[in-house]
C-alpha cells in the first residue's frame, strides 16, 4: 500500500489540539494500510461524502453483536480498507487498565487489524477499527483464550453496560457503581450477545445525581445514586469556606475572578428548594424540602457530603430523538437498594420486570422509552407494581380525558338503556 | 494452538464478559475505595482526591483525539508504566487520566507530557470546555452527513485555551454527532453539533430490486413519505419507489434500510447547532439542546463557519453568564430571544419547532422581551 497525497488532511496536523492525521501517518509507518484510511478519508474531504458502504452481516459464530460490518466503496484504489470491520470489545468497569492488558491488547490489534482504534464508543466499549472478515474467528479466539475477554454488544440486544467512576474515586458515589456494572454484565452475558429484544436496550450507572456517565440521558434502564436521610454537614469547613479558605466547587472556577465566596450568593440562593438558611455562621438544611440537586455539595465539598442511607433511583427509558424527538429517563422508582450481599436482587428485579414486559409488547425497533409512550405512564407503572405517585410527575393532567377502567366505576359500565328511558323521554 | 477453520467450534470460549476491574485498579485507588472525604482541583487538568485515611490520589487528565493508534495508546503505557505504577484510566469524554499516590510526583509527569509535544495537553477539569464526545463520520460510517475527527480537531483547536483553563461561568460541554441517529448524543449538550442532510434521498431505480426489501423501505420512512411506484429501467417496467420530497425530514431512515436510496450530497450536507442542553441534575433538571443555527456548510479540511459559531456563543456566554449559570440555564434565564440577539445569529423559521407535539414549544404568554427583532413594531 502506498502513501498518498493528502492535503487537505495535512492542515489538520497543525494545531494545539492533538492530532488524529498526524497519529494515523506514524501508525501507517508499520502498519501501512493506514495510508489507505488516510486516502479514503482525503478523498472524503475532497469530495464532502463518505466512501464507506452498507456493513453487510459479519461476526462471530454464536454472537448476535459486537463487530460492525464496514466496507469501502472505492477498494480498488485504496484496498487496505476494502473490509473495515469495527470491534467492539467488552471495556472494565469505569474504564480503568493496567498497562500490561492495553498493550496486550495492542498487540493483539496489531496482529489482526488496522492499529486504529476509539477509546472509546459512546456506549462505552473498546472500540477496535478497521479488520477483514477473515481476521475475525482468530482475533476472537486469542481474545478469549491469551486475554481472556470477551466481545460488547451491537444489535437489538442489551447493549454494554457502563459506569461511572463511582466510589473508586469519587466520595459522592452513593453506591458502587462498578461492582453492579461488573456483576450485571456478567449476569447478562447471553442478553448482550444474542440479540433477543424488540431493539436495543442500555443500562448506564452513576454514583450521584451529576450523572457524568449521562444515564438519564443515554440509557433506557438508568441507576442514578441517591440518598434518602440527611446531608452531613461539617459546620467548621462550612466556616472555612464562609472565610474563603477552602476553594469554591472544588476551585473549578479559579481561572477568573468572580470575587470573594458568598454563601447565600453562591449556595443559599442557588438552592432550587430554598431550604438552607444560615443561623449565625451554623448552615441548615430542611432536609425534607431538599430534592438532591447536589448544587450545594458540588460548591462545598468539603463541608458537605450525601447523607448515610445510600441506594439509588431507577429511570426508564431515554432515546435519542429519531423518530419522535429525544426523551429522557423517566423516574419510575425512587428508592431502591444497591446491595452487593443480595447480589443486586432489588434490581435483577426491576430490569427483569421490564424485560418481560417489554419483551411482549414491544413493537419492532421500538426502544423501551417509546414503547411507555405508546402505552403510557399509568400502564407502564402498573406492570412495574408500582403505585402511582406525585413524584412521578412534575404536574398533574390539564386535560380531563381519564381512561376510567370498568371495575374503578360504581355498577360497571352495563346499563340498561330501557330502565334509563323510563325517566328521561326522548 | 489457534483457531482452526476446520474445526471452528473446538475449544471456542464465549460469554466471558469484561475482566474484572479490581485488576485494574491503581493500588492507593484500590486502598481507598469508598473512603475519598472530598476532592480539590489543585490546577487546571490536575486533582486530588484525599482520603479518610489520609491517602491523596493526584489525577493527571489530558485530551486524547479518541481515534487513536496503538503506538500513541503503547506511548500512554510507557507514560504509566514510568510515573503510575503501571495503571491509566480513560474518562466518559475520552481524556486519559494518569494517576500517582504523592505530589511529588505530580510535577515530573506533567513534564513528562509536555515533552511530547501536542500529544498530551493537560485540562478538561471544572469550568471549562473538556473534550468532545463524537462519532465516526467519514473514518467509518455510511450514513454520515459531516466527518466527526475533523471537525473535532478544528473546534478544539480554536477553543484550546478552554480546555487548559477554568475562567468559564460553569463547565460546557461540546458534543458532535455526524447524523440525525445521534450515536454520540448530543442531544443533551451545552453545544452540540449535528451532520444533517437536506437533500431527499435519490433511488437507484436500477438496483433497488436487488438489494432492497420494497415494504421494509417503505416502512422505515417515520413521515410516511414513501411510497411504491413503477420505474423505467432500460425499456423495462420494475417495481420501485418514489419519494414525497414535501414530507421528507432528510433523516436518511430509508437508506439505512436501503442502499439504494442514497441522501448525502456534498452541497446538501452539512451542520447544525444545537445548545443549551444538559445531562446533570444539578440545581436545574436535565435539558435537551434547542437549535440555533439550522445549517452551516461542510466546508473541509477546518469548516470554518462552524469554529466560529461555536467560539461566538461559547464567547458570549462566558461574558454574560452568572457563576455556576450553564449555557441553558443562562439562555432561560435572559430568555431565548435575547440568547439570539446577544449572540447575533438570525432567527428563522427553520427554528420554529413544526414536528411532533411542536406546539410545546410556541410562546403562550405575553410575557417576552423586546429585542432588535420586534423593531418592526416598536419604532
Ligand atoms: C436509529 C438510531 C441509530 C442508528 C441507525 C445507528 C446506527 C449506527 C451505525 C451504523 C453505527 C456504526 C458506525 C460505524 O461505522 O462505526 C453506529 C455506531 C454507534 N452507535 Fe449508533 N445508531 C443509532 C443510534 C444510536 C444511539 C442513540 C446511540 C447512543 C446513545 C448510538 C451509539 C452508537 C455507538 C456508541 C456507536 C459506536 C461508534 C462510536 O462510538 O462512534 N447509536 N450506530
Ligand atoms: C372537552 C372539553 C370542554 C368542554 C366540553 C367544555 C365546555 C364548555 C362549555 C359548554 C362552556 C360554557 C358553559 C356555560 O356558560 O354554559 C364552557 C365554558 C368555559 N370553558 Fe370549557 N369546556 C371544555 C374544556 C375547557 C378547557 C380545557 C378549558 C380551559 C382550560 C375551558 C375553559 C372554559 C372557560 C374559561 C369557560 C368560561 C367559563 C366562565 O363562564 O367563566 N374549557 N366550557
Ligand atoms: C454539575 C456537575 C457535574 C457535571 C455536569 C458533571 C459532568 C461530567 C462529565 C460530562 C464528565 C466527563 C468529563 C471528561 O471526561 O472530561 C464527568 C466526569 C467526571 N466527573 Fe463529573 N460532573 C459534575 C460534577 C462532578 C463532581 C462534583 C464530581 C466529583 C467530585 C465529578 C466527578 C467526575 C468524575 C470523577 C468524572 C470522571 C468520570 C468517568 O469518566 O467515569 N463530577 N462529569
Ligand atoms: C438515545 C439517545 C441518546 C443518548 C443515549 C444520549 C446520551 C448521552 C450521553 C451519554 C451523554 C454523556 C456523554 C458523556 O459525558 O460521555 C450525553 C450527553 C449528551 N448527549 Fe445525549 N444522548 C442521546 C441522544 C443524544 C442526542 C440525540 C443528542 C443530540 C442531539 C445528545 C446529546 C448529548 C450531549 C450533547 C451530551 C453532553 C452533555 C453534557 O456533557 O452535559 N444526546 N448524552
Ligand atoms: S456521577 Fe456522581 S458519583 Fe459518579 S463520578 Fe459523577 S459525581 Fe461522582
Ligand atoms: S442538594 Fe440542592 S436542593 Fe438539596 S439543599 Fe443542596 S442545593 Fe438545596
Ligand atoms: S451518528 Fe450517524 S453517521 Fe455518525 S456514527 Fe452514528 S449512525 Fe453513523
Ligand atoms: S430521509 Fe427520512 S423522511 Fe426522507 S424519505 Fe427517507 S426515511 Fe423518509
Amino acid at each position: 500500500m502506498a502513501k498518498h497525497d493528502t492535503p487537505l488532511l495535512d492542515q489538520l496536523e497543525s494545531g494545539p489540539w492533538p492530532s488524529f492525521v498526524s497519529d494515523l501517518k506514524r501508525q501507517a509507518e508499520t502498519k501501512p494500510e493506514c495510508w489507505d484510511i488516510l486516502g479514503q478519508l482525503e478523498l472524503s474531504y475532497k469530495d464532502k461524502i463518505t466512501h464507506w458502504k452498507h456493513g453487510g452481516i459479519v461476526g462471530v459464530f454464536g454472537y448476535g453483536g459486537g463487530i460492525v460490518g464496514r466496507y469501502s466503496d472505492v477498494p480498488t484504489q485504496f484496498p487496505g480498507v476494502e473490509h473495515f470491520h469495527t470491534v467492539r470489545v467488552n471495556q472494565p468497569a469505569s474504564k480503568y487498565y493496567s498497562t500490561e492488558n492495553l498493550r496486550a491488547i495492542c498487540d493483539l490489534w496489531e496482529k489482526y487489524g488496522s492499529g486504529m482504534t476509539n477509546m472509546h464508543g459512546s456506549t462505552g466499549d473498546l472500540v477496535l477499527l478497521g479488520t477483514r472478515t477473515e481476521n475475525l474467528e482468530p482475533f476472537f479466539w486469542d481474545l478469549t483464550h491469551e486475554l481472556k475477554q470477551d466481545l460488547g454488544g451491537s444489535g437489538s440486544n442489551l447493549r454494554t453496560p457502563s459506569c461511572c467512576l463511582g466510589q473508586s474515586r469519587c466520595e459522592w458515589a452513593c453506591y458502587d457503581t462498578q461492582e453492579v456494572c461488573y456483576h450485571l454484565t456478567m449476569h447478562y452475558q447471553d442478553e448482550i450477545h444474542r440479540p433477543a429484544f424488540p431493539y436495543k436496550f442500555k443500562f448506564k450507572f452513576s454514583g450521584c445525581p451529576n450523572d457524568c456517565v449521562a444515564a438519564i440521558a443515554r440509557s433506557d434502564f438508568a441507576l442514578i445514586g441517591g440518598w434518602k436521610d440527611d446531608i452531613r454537614i461539617d459546620q467548621a469547613a462550612v466556616k472555612e469556606y464562609v472565610a474563603g479558605n477552602y476553594p469554591s466547587n472544588g476551585g473549578a472556577h479559579s481561572g477568573r475572578d468572580w470575587g470573594a465566596f458568598d454563601i447565600k450568593k453562591e449556595v443559599l440562593d442557588l438552592c432550587p428548594t430554598g431550604c438552607m438558611w444560615m443561623e449565625g455562621d451554623e448552615l441548615k438544611i430542611d432536609n425534607a424540602e431538599c430534592n438532591r440537586c447536589m448544587h450545594c455539595i458540588n460548591v462545598m465539598p468539603r463541608a458537605l457530603r450525601p447523607g448515610k442511607e445510600k441506594g439509588a433511583t431507577v429511570c426508564v427509558g431515554a432515546k435519542a430523538p429519531i423518530l419522535d424527538g429525544a426523551q429522557f429517563a423517566t423516574m419510575i422508582i425512587p428508592f431502591v437498594k444497591v446491595d452487593k450481599e443480595s447480589e443486586f436482587q432489588e434490581v435483577i428485579d426491576v430490569i427483569e420486570n421490564i424485560w418481560d414486559w417489554w419483551m411482549e409488547v414491544g413493537k419492532n425497533r421500538e426502544r423501551v422509552g417509546e414503547t411507555m409512550q405508546r402505552v403510557g405512564l399509568p400502564t407502564f407503572l402498573s406492570v412495574m407494581g408500582v403505585e402511582p405517585v406525585a413524584q412521578h410527575v412534575t404536574e398533574p393532567r390539564s386535560n380531563p380525558y381519564v381512561f376510567w377502567k370498568e371495575e374503578e366505576v360504581e355498577g360497571g359500565f352495563e346499563r340498561n338503556v330501557a330502565e334509563f328511558r323510563k325517566k328521561h323521554a326522548m | 494452538m489457534g483457531y482452526d477453520p476446520n474445526n471452528p467450534m473446538e475449544g471456542r470460549i464465549t460469554d466471558l464478559g469484561p475482566p474484572h476491574y479490581s485488576k485494574f485498579l491503581p493500588p492507593v485507588i484500590k486502598d481507598n475505595k469508598g473512603k475519598w472525604l472530598y476532592h480539590e482541583i489543585v490546577q487546571p487538568g490536575v486533582l486530588v482526591h484525599v482520603s479518610e485515611t489520609g491517602a491523596e490520589c493526584y489525577t493527571v487528565r489530558a485530551a486524547s483525539a479518541r481515534l487513536i493508534s496503538i503506538e500513541l495508546i503503547r506511548e500512554m503505557c510507557d507514560i504509566a508504566d514510568a510515573h503510575c505504577d503501571g495503571y491509566l484510566r480513560f474518562t466518559t469524554r475520552n481524556n486519559v487520566e494518569f494517576m500517582v499516590d504523592s505530589k511529588d510526583k505530580v510535577q515530573p509527569l506533567l513534564d513528562d507530557l509536555k515533552g511530547r509535544g501536542n500529544k498530551f495537553p493537560v485540562g478538561g477539569t471544572g469550568a471549562c470546555v473538556t473534550n468532545i464526545v463524537h462519532t465516526q463520520g467519514w473514518v467509518h460510517c455510511h450514513t454520515p452527513a459531516t466527518d466527526a475527527s475533523g471537525p473535532v480537531k478544528a473546534v478544539m483547536d480554536e477553543l484550546f485555551e478552554y480546555f487548559g483553563s477554568m475562567k468559564l461561568p460553569a463547565q460546557v460541554r461540546i458534543a458532535l454527532a455526524c447524523c440525525l441517529n445521534m450515536c454520540g448524543a448530543v442531544h443533551a449538550s451545552d453545544i452540540a453539533l449535528l451532520g444533517v442532510h437536506r437533500k431527499p434521498p435519490m433511488i437507484d431505480h436500477e438496483r433497488i430490486s436487488g438489494v432492497c426489501e420494497l415494504p421494509l423501505a417503505i416502512a422505515a420512512c417515520p413521515l410516511g413519505a414513501i411510497k411504491p411506484a413503477k420505474a423505467e429501467v432500460n425499456g423495462e417496467e420494475v417495481k420501485s419507489l418514489k419519494v414525497n420530497v414535501d414530507r421528507c425530514m432528510f433523516c436518511g431512515n430509508c437508506y439505512t434500510m436501503c442502499p439504494a436510496m442514497p441522501l448525502a450530497d456534498p452541497d446538501g450536507d452539512g451542520i447544525a447547532i444545537l445548545v443549551g442542553g444538559k445531562v446533570s441534575n444539578a440545581k436545574s433538571a436535565p435539558k435537551f439542546s434547542k437549535m440555533v443555527i439550522p445549517f452551516l456548510p461542510n466546508n473541509t479540511p477546518r469548516f470554518p463557519e462552524v469554529v466560529s459559531a461555536v467560539k461566538n456563543i461559547l464567547e458570549v456566554y462566558a461574558k454574560d453568564a452568572h457563576k455556576y449559570e450553564r449555557v441553558g440555564e443562562w439562555a432561560e434565564r435572559i430568555g431565548w430571544e435575547k440568547f439570539f440577539e446577544k449572540c447575533n445569529i438570525p432567527f428563522t423559521d427553520k427554528c420554529v419547532d413544526d414536528y411532533r407535539l411542536a406546539y410545546t414549544t410556541w410562546r403562550t404568554t405575553t410575557q417576552f422581551k423586546y429585542t432588535s427583532a420586534t423593531d418592526a413594531y416598536t419604532k
